[in-house]
């Protein structure tokens, strides 16, 4: 689908850059004049998805991640974190609630919360290929195109 | 993220300030079982009013919190949760392990 606006950035696997990808997709979702309960939802999805590629991505090693985040045409917002680290081996049991390979500093709620805050949630993952997560929200057109 | 505790008559206020993310968590942990080991409370009160954002990270140190208070017999509570971090606490849906409250605050009665 075509786009109306994208921002892409790529960073190391460093649990700091957790907070610096939320505040990137909460600077680019301001154009969309979102609620602050939309905007929360955005970013707490981007904060699970990036912090499952730091922990499972990249559990040993520093490895790179990208996020990008488009307007589609539709209006839509898709977010997409990719690593190209271990991958997931069952995908279908990562998303279920509660189970972890995180251990006790790890909830296992991850997917569950960003199914519950974006209206569609894609997991692509190959064991050593790495992982992409893609994210989708229709936002209310609010004030856009005035 | 900061944390600052108060404990009267048995029961730990434990106040959570800033963001909780992965990042923050594994220190949030040790500080929280730090101060647990040296005031041994009954029961627990974890104010999340002052945390401008919460993720699942945030759910796992909860869920810790609570495992620690049933070992010695203590209840835990969450209390008063800015909007952020109440939506994700709906969605883990623990509040069926652990109590959420909101108080009514001096001013607004």
């Amino acid at each position: 689908m075509k786009y109306e606006n994208y921002i892409k950035a790529e960073f190391p696997s460093k649990s700091v850059n957790e907070a610096q990808a939320r505040s990137l997709v909460g600077a680019f979702v301001a154009q969309l004049d979102p609620t602050m309960e939309e905007l929360g939802d955005l970013k707490t999805a981007v904060s699970e998805a990036v912090t499952n590629a730091i922990v499972h991505g990249y559990p040993d090693s520093i490895g790179k991640i990208s996020l990008r985040c488009r307007i589609l045409e539709d209006g839509s917002l898709e977010i997409v974190v990719r690593d190209w680290g271990k991958g997931i081996p069952d995908v279908e049991k990562a998303r279920e609630p509660l189970y972890t390979t995180g251990g006790e500093e790890r909830s296992g709620m991850g997917f569950t919360i960003m199914e519950s805050f974006m209206d569609k949630l894609t997991v692509r993952s190959k064991p050593g290929a790495g992982t992409t997560v893609v994210m989708h929200r229709t936002l209310p057109r609010r004030g856009r195109g005035r | 993220m900061k944390i600052r505790a108060e404990s009267k008559e048995g029961v730990l206020r434990l106040r959570l300030m800033g963001e909780l993310d992965h990042h923050a968590a594994n220190a949030a942990m040790r500080e929280i079982d730090g101060i647990l080991d040296r005031l041994l409370p009954r029961d627990c009160a974890l104010d999340l009013s002052g945390l401008n954002f919460m993720d699942s990270s945030g759910i796992a140190v909860i869920l810790r919190l609570h495992k620690r208070m049933k070992l010695t017999g203590g209840r835990l509570a969450v209390i008063d949760p800015a909007p952020q971090p109440l939506r994700v606490l709906d969605a883990s849906g623990i509040e069926r392990l652990v109590p959420i409250a909101m108080t009514i605050k001096e001013g607004q009665r």
